[in-house]
């Protein structure tokens, strides 16, 4: 394919079918969906696995499991608000809330660089435990393999969780309906850049400090305040504008969201505009959205307010062409949100 | 955010958009230079706020697209060389040479970095002496000046391991291309306001009196570009073509005279291909042969390297404002965003792309209309 286009080009286009693993097909855009639904989603064929959401649903003699994991590669281990530990048990956790579960177990794998000091890891692992008493989840199984220098970046961490389901409500994409309110708990591209300025080197006027937190209390006050949640996604790599499209995609329905309602710190704003990045596409760790129906959004904000999240409403589920996520910008025209092809990329001037 | 948010009011743009429209007795079809008010329009919606008699068109003003192939062909065979480290701006890495790009060269072990400034890879050339450093310099008068510097600095240190594969362009030719076509449309243009920090606007005083078009200095946010078009119609409706500076808080008449003498020290004016636009005469800028040791098409025996380009992509003649994408044969059908046959297509703020998300209904009813 990507010779094809290239013979039928006289100007330059992305490549999308590339014969090796580019770090952009761990971006979070375009080229990760391509490679989960043609080589993973094609080789482990199965019910379970075609619901597309953060985790599985599992069930056996009533019980319901909630099932999911997730790698951490962050570098530097350490950054302004957070460090890879206390990533790997959030990220997790944050998952299970996603799906409306309760996190109980979760199990921790290491896999360390030769060379690492000891004292690192002792400090990742501390981090974890903290991590995982504030979210209310267990360490209860784990792995630790080391590799050679050179062959990994310090430590990456591999966590699995367990949720339990303790209610009939199934919070997935496909009960978004139109009229829906797309509501989000705070500012958006803290973690993204905040990662980034700790790798780069680069020095903002302001600190500017990961978004890094546990969600599964929050989603919890939620449901036991019998809000009708039809939808919940955490905002990770691809940021907002991935989380909704991979929404409206599954849902099969349209979002409309208005550029002057989405908050982005003043930070994280000059710091996009010097890059050229875009704050819709960077990445988050303690930031979700939540779709509920248009009589339930006043007390969405009104919870998560009391929880101290600065939440607010940033679109709505509409009519429009299904699959499709608009904005309205600023000054009143309407655009396509798309997917990223690759990752983002600084620009040249 | 300050210096900012006052150029994205939208009171302020509506009250600019009605001037606009009480100023334009006529239809005017106005060209933006600059890859980055492109890219501002579309992300604006200004092409679709604007009244209906103003004719948008994208110039050639976006440095990764009109990098010829050859030159991106030339970047991947130094980066496999043993010994060497490829240096780039990231949004060069995903554009294709003739077979592959630079994200798969690194993908199979390549040396290739991503650095934001020449700068970042004249420092890997100092610590790294056993190695070969090569910076690939795209990009118009706005980056040349610290290229310049780079390739300067370089040789009071004698840093014999750096070099930089010079695909530098000047705008002021591609424009004179655009304003020579038989087929040009254009009536005025945006000047991009980076570049004319840097060069001042003398050039297109020269533009103005060859050619009777009349151009305005112009910045990048909303506002900024509604005043630029504003200043245009204006110029246009009087019949006075002239330059006018709408980026007076950046840009200055003679520019910035100590960037131009050191760009003019490293570099002189060569003949350089483009991408969609073919050679154009004295509208690059290659090193002097007093710098011609910092020069990595020499220094790896690559300069007579030569690739000719096909395809059916009309992206070139899109960006020269000779057609609009409804005139293209593939558009919607085998070129769409999903698979896009060319720039303009391929990301959802290119001039294709947005006419397809946009306009696509207005399309089918043209298509409609021309086959009955």
């Amino acid at each position: 394919m990507a010779e094809e286009n290239n013979k039928a080009t006289g100007c330059p286009l992305p490549l999308s079918n590339y014969p090796r693993i580019l770090l952009a097909h761990g971006g979070g855009g375009r080229l990760m969906h391509q490679l989960i639904d043609e080589i993973f989603r094609a080789s482990f064929d199965n019910p379970d696995l075609e619901t597309g959401h953060d985790g599985a649903i599992l069930g056996w003699s009533g019980n319901k499991l909630v099932f999911t994991t997730d790698s951490y590669v962050v570098d530097p281990l350490f950054f302004p608000g957070g460090d890879i530990g206390m990533l790997a048990v959030y990220g997790t956790v944050n998952d299970l809330a996603m799906c409306g579960a309760r996190p109980r177990y979760l199990s921790a794998s290491f896999i360390i660089e030769e060379g690492l000091p000891v004292e690192t890891l002792r400090m990742v692992a501390e981090s974890m435990h903290r991590a995982a008493v504030e979210a209310g989840i267990a360490i209860v199984t784990g792995d630790t393999k080391v590799v050679e220098h050179g062959h990994g970046h310090g430590v990456f961490i591999n966590t699995a969780g367990a949720g339990s389901l303790e209610h009939d409500r199934y919070i997935h994409p496909s009960k978004v309906v139109p009229g829906d309110v797309v509501i989000i708990n705070g500012d958006i591209g803290r973690h993204g850049i905040a990662v980034m300025s700790a790798r780069e080197g680069m020095q903002f006027e302001t600190e500017i400090e990961s978004d890094l937190a546990p969600l599964a209390a929050t989603v919890a006050r939620l449901m036991e305040n019998g809000v009708e949640i039809h939808c919940l996604r955490d905002l990770t790599r691809g940021g907002l504008a991935t989380g909704l499209i991979e929404i409206a995609q599954t849902g099969k329905v349209s979002v409309v969201i208005e550029e002057k309602s989405i908050p982005v710190s003043g930070p994280v704003r000059g710091a996009c505009e010097m890059l050229g990045y875009d704050p819709l596409y960077i990445a988050n760790e303690g930031r979700f959205v939540c779709l509920v129906p248009e009589k339930d959004s006043g007390r969405t904000i009104e919870i998560m307010r009391s929880l101290s999240w600065p939440a607010t409403i940033i679109g709505r589920v509409g009519e429009g062409q299904l699959g499709l996520v608009t904005m309205i910008g600023a000054i009143g025209a309407e655009r396509i949100i798309d997917m990223l092809s690759g990752e983002q990329l600084p620009r040249i001037c | 955010m300050k210096y900012l948010d006052e150029f994205r009011d939208p009171i302020a743009a509506r009250a600019m958009l009605e001037k606009i429209s009480v100023a334009a007795s006529r239809e005017w079809t106005i060209m933006e230079v600059c890859g980055g008010q492109t890219h501002s329009i579309l992300k604006n919606g200004l092409d679709r706020l604007l009244p209906r008699r103003i004719n948008i068109l994208h110039g050639p003003g976006c440095p990764v697209c009109v990098t010829p192939i050859e030159m991106i062909d030339r970047a991947i065979e130094i980066a496999q060389r043993p010994g060497v480290i490829l240096c780039s701006f990231g949004d060069m890495l995903r554009v294709p040479g003739s077979r592959r790009d630079l994200l798969s060269v690194k993908a199979e072990g390549g040396q290739v970095r991503t650095v934001y400034s020449p700068l970042d890879a004249l420092e890997m050339a100092r610590k790294n002496r056993d190695l070969e450093i090569v910076f690939f310099a795209i990009g118009f008068e706005t980056t040349a000046p610290v290229n310049a510097a780079a390739v300067y600095q370089a040789a009071t240190e004698h840093l014999d391991n750096f070099s930089i594969l010079s695909a530098q362009v000047l705008v002021p030719p591609a424009i004179e291309v655009i304003l020579n076509s038989e087929d040009c449309r254009v009536n005025g243009f945006l000047a991009a306001g980076h570049v004319c920090a840097i060069t001042g606007y003398s050039d297109y005083e020269e533009l103005v009196e060859n050619y009777h078009t009349p151009f305005v200095i112009t910045g990048f946010e909303p506002l900024d570009i509604l005043q630029g078009i504003y200043m245009t119609v204006v110029m246009l409706e009087e019949g006075r073509p002239a330059v006018n500076n709408q980026y007076r808080r950046v840009v200055r008449r003679d520019g910035n005279p100590e960037a131009k003498r050191l760009m003019g020290k490293v570099f002189e004016r060569v003949d350089r291909k483009w991408r969609g636009l073919g050679n154009i005469p004295g509208s690059g800028l290659g090193l002097r042969a007093e710098y011609a040791a910092f020069d990595a098409a020499r220094k790896f025996g690559l300069e007579q390297y030569e690739k000719e380009e096909a395809g059916e992509c009309i992206s070139g003649l899109i960006l020269q404002g000779l057609k609009k994408p409804f005139d293209c044969p593939a558009f919607s059908e085998r070129c769409t965003p999903e698979h896009p046959l060319g720039a303009t297509m391929v990301s959802s703020e290119g001039a294709c792309a947005a006419y397809y998300h946009y306009s696509l209904t207005e399309f089918q009813r043209i298509k409609k209309n021309r086959n009955e």
